[in-house]
């Protein structure tokens, strides 16, 4: 096995040792009690409101993941030098860092689909409606993985240079305005000046474009997605994570580790 | 000839501080010497001056302001080269939430063991360390010892050419620093070098073929520890007994340590014969006449001691 899937396996099984997937009884809970709930209160609508609130949820959970525990991989190895013995094997730093993503990517994974069965679980319990949902809820989830997976290679990014709670704030802070890239790009105000509005516009193509994997709305309406931006999702999550761990991986090799 | 397994060469290592990293503080300062082949070569210095530094340097967790060092032949930079060390943290920390098997077999995959090898050392890692019976735990309920038995097993665990420990014997009891004493002399039979550092002078004095005394960075002696204390001045010790109330012998009486009738004198060598005489003289008699070992300690205090009283007339003269 490569170093790079040695250190990933491990960060797993750093994940399911710290019981991070215990964050699915939350799920499961939050699935059946909006089963119970949409029954009662949603007629003929069930199958939209359960797909709605089951992707935000692996959304939301998937992301708090995301977040701290990708923020905590360098910097946790670093705080505890774990990483000082394991750096003095035939290890690059490099191969340690793209380990440490993956390991959580696999860990966002296995936690993603374990939801998302849940979902199709509770799915086929209620009543179906005329367009059926499950191909696109699929892609759907997908999607919220590919967001993820860039996420994490943020917080790994951000991680490698700054503090913990920076590092947070600035991977909350870049997500949040990743989801409002169109409206940053389309922006114009009479007050503000031709120079800012041009930096804004050029800021919207460097910021990651979160609201290109949000496709929610279309699965709860069990409307197909296109395979053109399945295929362009793909290519631009793949692209631009290479490009912030390649960031990351630039900073980490150059540290000291006192 | 021996060959070196260690080359260092002027190595230097500057950490920046204060605002925008304008100020630097030397950790390392020109540091230059080798470790030879199959030699267990002790590290001494008081805290800061510069062991753990050095150590980190060659295993390539920080990197130097200036100067070079190889091992084995092969650069720090070179990644290969950890293949061929291995190397215990200071104060060594692991994966709390794996058990020392399980942390052994994981460090070992990264040296493409086969998984029957791996098994076959780790229990072999384990049994040398004394951890046979504790190899389930997870590493989280282990006592600062037994983390540090850990750490000198993943050390050890691939069979590397060069040994580098940093303080492994801080937090063991009589019993473990035995066993580590043990472990480097073993590791000595088999022809590894061994670099390490340690506070505990008498380990040094025990183990080593050769130690370097580093303080305040810089390097202030490297020898045989027997070699090296000889580098300070030899006292010897004259036992006599005396009752009487000779004038010319009050400066000597008044140097020596008195016990009923009986007197214990510390004279250097060069001025023994000249004492000897004058107490020959006054009519004391001679019990017997010895020469005071210098030990690796009183040259070990004697250089911070020196380094202390520079440091502080630098200070002066800059105010």
């Amino acid at each position: 096995m490569s170093r790079v899937g040695i250190v990933a396996l491990n960060t797993f099984r750093e994940a399911v040792r710290d019981r991070v997937l215990y964050n699915l009884v939350f799920f499961a809970l939050v699935m059946i009690a909006a089963s119970i709930l949409v029954g009662q209160i949603s007629i003929g609508i069930e199958q939209m409101v359960i797909v709605t609130l089951g992707l935000s949820a692996i959304s939301v959970i998937g992301l708090l993941i995301a977040v701290f525990i990708g923020v905590s991989l360098v910097s946790k190895e670093m705080e505890k030098r774990t990483l000082y013995a394991l750096l003095a094997k035939p290890v690059r730093r490099w191969e340690f860092l793209l380990g440490k993503f993956g390991g959580l990517v696999l860990t966002l994974t296995v936690n993603t689909t374990a939801m998302a069965v849940g979902l199709f679980l509770v799915l086929s319990l209620v009543r179906r409606s005329e367009n059926p949902v499950a191909g696109p809820v699929l892609v759907a989830v997908y999607f919220i993985l590919l967001k993820l997976a860039l996420v994490v290679a943020l917080a790994l990014l951000f991680s490698c240079y700054t503090t913990p709670l920076l590092s947070i704030l600035c991977t909350a802070g870049l997500y949040v305005a990743g989801l409002f890239v169109t409206e940053m790009r389309n922006f114009q105000s009479e007050t503000m000046s031709r120079a800012m509005q041009s930096l804004l516009h050029g800021f919207s193509y460097i910021l990651p474009n979160f609201e290109n994997f949000d496709v929610m709305a279309l699965a709860a309406h069990g409307r197909a997605i296109p395979s053109g931006l399945i295929a362009l999702n793909t290519a631009y999550a793949l692209l631009y994570c290479a490009i912030v761990l390649a960031g990351a991986a630039t900073i980490f090799a150059r540290r000291n580790l006192k | 000839m021996a060959t070196a397994a260690i080359e260092i060469e002027n190595l230097t290592k500057d950490y920046p501080f204060g605002f925008l990293h304008l100020k630097k503080k030397t950790s390392l300062e020109e540091l230059t010497m080798s470790v030879e082949e199959g030699e267990v070569f002790g590290f001494l210095g008081p805290n800061g001056a510069g062991k753990s530094t050095t150590i980190k340097l060659l295993v390539g967790l920080i990197y130097p302001t200036a100067g070079t060092a190889r091992i084995l032949g092969k650069s720090i930079s070179d990644i290969s080269m950890h293949a061929d060390i291995g190397y215990l943290p200071e104060q060594p920390y692991f994966y709390d939430y794996l058990t020392a098997a399980e942390l052994l077999d994981y460090f070992a995959r990264f040296h493409n063991l086969p998984a029957r090898e791996r098994k076959l050392r780790v229990d072999a890692m384990l049994k040398k360390v004394g951890l046979e019976t504790a190899r389930k735990i997870q590493l989280r309920k282990y006592s600062k010892g037994m983390l540090q038995r850990v750490g000198l097993a993943q050390a050890i665990l691939h069979d590397p050419k060069v040994v580098i420990l940093d303080e492994p014997m801080s937090g063991l009891d009589p019993v473990g620093r035995r066993e580590v004493r043990d472990i480097i002399l073993e590791l000595k039979q088999a022809g590894k070098t061994v670099l390490f550092s340690t506070h505990i002078l008498s380990d040094a004095e025990m183990l080593c073929d050769r130690v370097g005394v580093i303080v305040g960075g810089k390097l202030r002696g490297v020898g045989a520890p027997d070699e090296i204390v000889r580098m300070k001045a030899q006292a010897m010790e004259v036992m006599f007994e005396y009752d009487g109330g000779a004038a010319e012998l009050q400066c000597l009486l008044s140097k020596s340590t008195q016990t009923g009738k009986r007197y214990r004198l510390q004279v250097p060598e060069a001025e023994l014969y000249a004492a000897l005489q004058q107490l020959g003289h006054a009519g004391a008699r001679i019990l017997s006449v010895t020469q005071v070992k210098a030990t690796l300690e009183e040259y070990f205090m004697h250089l911070v001691a020196a380094d202390r009283a520079q440091a502080a007339a630098v200070e002066v003269s800059g105010k």
